[in-house]
């Protein structure tokens, strides 16, 4: 019990200076699942490029017509294709990347399922 | 070793796998919008360079047969070296739309007394906000538009002869 | 006179591979316990070539002798000389040179130091590590030579790639390869372990050191990667997913996985098929992501510079191994009975391995999905952060939980108060959580989890150390340093992603920014001569709004000169509740610049504990005992 009333006290003082942040930039988000074009490898939200620039711009005057963000990435594959938008949309291509992780997930958790019922019943015997 | 399904299918997945790997070696790794065709051009106003109050948007393009639309800048050295078939392709009846991407309009205005105006109109894009419209992520860069709109062809980086050629057959 | 050294040893080291493999197959007949003495010279003099062709290079770059092509296009006689020595390593055909000096390096330490083992194990594994040498030099020499000449001799070198002139990152790449290359000695122990039967609870002794080793290297590689990608390229993050981080994620998850069951291999003499499994797999995904990374199938901002020539070697050499050990696995696999108790340690382990198998598959299908889908229908799209981040990260949330719980557990079978102790400490967690939640500011249901399930590993292995205190087991503590470590890390990645700010804009000189918690004062520009670089500093005064502290940064934009780069510094100032972090680039054609400013809490902890998952790791290597 000391402990954690230890833990207590540290926890409050580490966490005096904080201050949550209501609007967690969407715009911010925005820029981060957008990809440069002419970089190599880097989002929107990390290139100091012209291109990247003329985005934002776009991108903020959008959220300023009152677009949301799945509409304002719908544009901009429209305009430049799937390559320009780092999350993949769940579309028939897609589906296989989305769909092999969980799959290999459940059949682990089967196989484990399976090893221990295999060894209660080599043990009921 | 003996056979069984399972080590067939772990064999032929490594196989294809590998294979894919190798295929992937061959294939070219830099991105380009060239094969976005088919996409229709739309919601754009062009405000003209030098005159704030003309200005033309898709309705105006709707009664080309074809347009071009080249994207241009004074500070773009390839953008002076494509110059010459513009020019020439101004002259086989087609309407070529110039727009002038981040840059001064005195400069551009400097830059077509010396190299010729092919433009029916010039339009201004001062932000580059209109580049983004047309799906241009760097200049210069060409697109030839039927009268509907939808995009025939787009050429990324400066009209080279074949590329001239390839315009003149569309365009027919 | 370098490059004829340097070749001639290269050659000698090649030439004793396959003369230690001769012998060995020979020795390999003779059923008697010792291994024959000429086999321990001839390694001896193979790392000692091996070493002295590295040293051969080095003293290339420390002596800018460009008549070594390498040395001419990666070094420069200005460059510091700590930098012209790690630029040795720094390029393709310099590192690829030190990986074969750790093939060389393992495969004599594991000679000598595994002497109580099975001499036709160790015979075997001895010459399966030399095939892979014998690869790697023939693909050295053949395509990525460092000794090559060029002429005439250039007078200056090319290479003053500012960005690479760090010390992190100096160092980033050898610790990363001990942990890469280091993992090829139990790729070769295991086909040598199948192929002569010595298996079991001594396998797993013989081989436990080396990967709790390549582990350790591993972590810390990555770590120091990640410290440099925040200081130095000026994006605030410290992960992107990319495909060379992803290429080093691999490797770990498969480690991590491996030692783990190595703990039940040793035992309780069960799970042999599954850890050979993991060791194959381990070398091969190290040699997978060598070959993504430096033949140019990827898009990356931190990729070698790319050459398919490379690419068709590394894939030639990938096949082949793969298909070695496939067969031998193949050939020799035979059932194994399991004797898995529900509430065990080891059934424990397996649902770690079942966590890893699913992060190392979700990182391989994100990083392979968009060539597979290129090359069979031509589309071209983006596995990006989002992908990882949704796939993965809900896991973490019962990882952790089942990382507390799981070492509560006995070998075999557990009692039932285990449980309530469990539940105490559930509800203590979900009550800091909720204090957090409250008074510092709402959050999604995924991070309340996340949080939670943090604190639960955290104080979890608090109370661990208590009990640790009390019966001073040292195996016991590296355990509850890496697990303290990794709960502490989520659990400050989990708040710094919350509550970082982030904000990006235009400003002119002179002009002042005002956010919702801080005001950003653009003072000033001034522009400073370098030795080899020209600087605009941007002078920034930021005030915090709430508490009207005042901070000073001053982000800079570096014109190199040699060769012409353009690299943008940021100013960050690091205390202990968080980072202040400001960059700026100039908006061409304009007097504006963008300013990105990034407030990011309890950075400096992430790192700190992120090094306590290392730190555990050396711990155990350190142990005497080693014993668990």
């Amino acid at each position: 019990m000391k402990t954690k009333r230890i833990i207590f006290i540290i926890y409050f003082f580490l966490f005096a200076p904080l201050h949550a942040n209501e609007n967690y930039s969407e715009l911010s988000e925005i820029y981060k699942n957008l990809r440069c074009l002419v970089c190599q490898g880097q989002s929107v939200a990390d290139s100091n490029s012209d291109f990247a620039s003329t985005i934002k711009l776009v991108v903020q005057d959008q959220i300023k017509e009152g677009k949301t963000k799945e509409e304002i990435y719908d544009f901009l594959i429209s305009k430049y294709g799937e390559w320009i938008v780092y999350q993949p949309a769940l579309t028939k291509n897609n589906f296989l990347l989305w769909f092999l992780p969980y799959l290999v997930l459940i059949l682990g958790g089967l196989i484990i399922f399976f090893i221990i019922r295999k060894s209660r019943h080599n043990k009921a015997n | 070793m003996k056979f069984s399904i399972s080590k067939v299918i772990i064999f032929s997945f490594v196989f294809f796998s590998l294979f894919i790997f190798w295929q992937g070696l061959k294939k070219n790794n830099n991105y380009n919008t060239k094969r976005l065709i088919g996409s229709r051009i739309s919601n754009f106003q062009l405000i003209e360079i030098n005159n704030n109050t003309k200005s033309i948007s898709e309705e105006d393009l709707k009664n080309n047969k074809f347009t071009l639309v080249n994207f241009f800048a004074s500070w773009c050295a390839p953008c002076r070296i494509e110059h010459k078939y513009l020019v020439n392709l101004s002259n086989k009846k087609i309407k070529i739309i110039g727009i002038n991407f981040k840059d001064k309009k005195s400069n551009a205005n400097n830059f077509l007394k010396e190299l010729g105006n092919p433009y029916s109109f010039v339009g201004q894009d001062f932000d580059g906000k209109i580049s983004i419209l047309f799906g241009v992520y760097g200049i210069p860069e060409t697109i030839l538009i039927d009268n509907n709109l939808t995009v025939i062809k787009k050429i990324i980086g400066p009209i080279d002869q074949i590329q001239y050629n390839e315009i003149l057959n569309l365009i027919k | 006179m370098l490059s004829n050294i340097g070749v001639f040893l290269v050659f000698s080291v090649l030439f004793l591979s396959f003369i230690i493999i001769y012998n060995a197959y020979l020795d390999l007949k003779i059923k008697n316990k010792f291994i024959k003495k000429i086999i321990y010279n001839l390694s001896l003099f193979q790392i000692t070539f091996t070493i002295l062709s590295f040293f051969t290079l080095i003293i290339g770059f420390i002596y800018s002798d460009f008549s070594l092509i390498n040395v001419y296009e990666n070094s420069h006689t200005t460059k510091p000389f700590f930098y012209k020595i790690a630029g040795t390593w720094g390029n393709h055909e310099g590192s690829l040179l030190l990986w074969i000096n750790i093939l060389v390096l393992f495969s004599y330490l594991f000679l000598i130091f595994n002497f109580k083992h099975n001499k036709e194990f160790r015979l075997y594994t001895l010459i399966f590590q030399n095939i892979l040498i014998i690869g790697f030099v023939i693909f050295l020499v053949l395509n990525s030579n460092p000794f090559s000449l060029i002429y005439p001799v250039p007078l200056e070198g090319l290479g003053l790639n500012p960005i690479l002139q760090d010390p992190a990152l100096a160092i980033h790449p050898p610790l990363l390869y001990i942990g890469f290359v280091g993992c090829s000695i139990y790729f070769s122990a295991a086909l040598g372990s199948l192929l002569s039967g010595y298996g079991g609870k001594l396998f797993a002794q013989s081989i436990k050191t080396w990967v709790k080793i390549s582990w350790c290297f591993q972590t810390l590689g990555i770590i120091v990667g990640s410290i440099w990608a925040y200081y130095e390229l000026g994006w605030g993050g410290f992960w992107f997913w990319d495909p060379v981080e992803n290429a080093s994620l691999l490797p770990w998850f498969a480690i991590t996985a491996l030692m783990h069951s190595l703990i039940v291999l040793e035992k309780r003499n069960t799970l042999y098929f599954w850890v050979i499994i993991l060791c194959l797999l381990t070398f091969i995904l190290s040699v997978t992501g060598t070959f993504l990374v430096r033949s140019g199938i990827l898009n990356s901002v931190h990729t070698f510079a790319s050459d398919p020539s490379r690419g068709v070697y590394i894939l030639l050499f990938l096949s082949l191994m793969i298909f070695l050990a496939l067969s031998i696995f193949f050939a020799k696999y035979k059932k194994e009975t399991y004797d898995f108790n529900l509430k065990s340690r080891e059934t424990f382990i397996l649902t770690n391995n079942w966590f890893m198998a699913f992060f190392l598959v979700t990182v391989l299908i994100g990083m392979l999905y968009p060539i597979f889908l290129d090359v069979l229908s031509n589309i071209k799209i983006s596995v990006g952060p989002p992908f990882f981040n949704i796939v993965i990260i809900p896991f973490v949330v019962p990882l952790m939980l089942l990382m507390a719980i799981g070492p509560k557990f006995g070998w075999i079978k557990s009692q039932n108060k285990i449980f309530y102790r469990i539940l105490f400490l559930v509800i203590g967690s979900v009550i800091i959580n909720l204090f957090i939640f409250y008074f510092f500011g709402k959050y999604s249901l995924l991070s309340n989890l996340i949080l939670t399930a943090a604190i639960f590993l955290i104080l979890n292995s608090f109370l661990d150390v208590k009990k640790f205190i009390d019966k001073k087991n040292k195996t016991e503590l590296s355990r509850i340093v890496s697990h303290l470590g990794f709960g502490l890390l989520v659990f400050f990645i989990g708040i710094n992603h919350q509550f970082s700010l982030e904000e990006d804009f235009n400003l002119k000189v002179g002009e002042i920014k005002k956010t919702n918690n801080y005001e950003i004062n653009f003072k000033d520009v001034e522009i400073k001569e370098s030795k080899n670089y020209k600087a605009v500093i941007g002078n920034f005064q930021l005030t915090n709004l709430k508490n009207n502290a005042v901070e000073y940064l001053d982000p800079e934009i570096r014109i190199y000169s040699n060769p012409e780069t353009l690299t943008y510094e940021a100013a960050i100032k690091t205390k202990i509740s968080s980072d202040l972090y400001l960059t700026m680039s100039n908006v061409s054609r304009s007097d504006y610049y963008n300013i990105k400013f990034q407030k990011k809490p309890f950075m400096i902890w992430i790192w700190i504990s992120a090094l306590m998952i290392a730190l555990g790791g050396f711990i155990q290597l350190n142990s005497k005992k080693n014993e668990v």
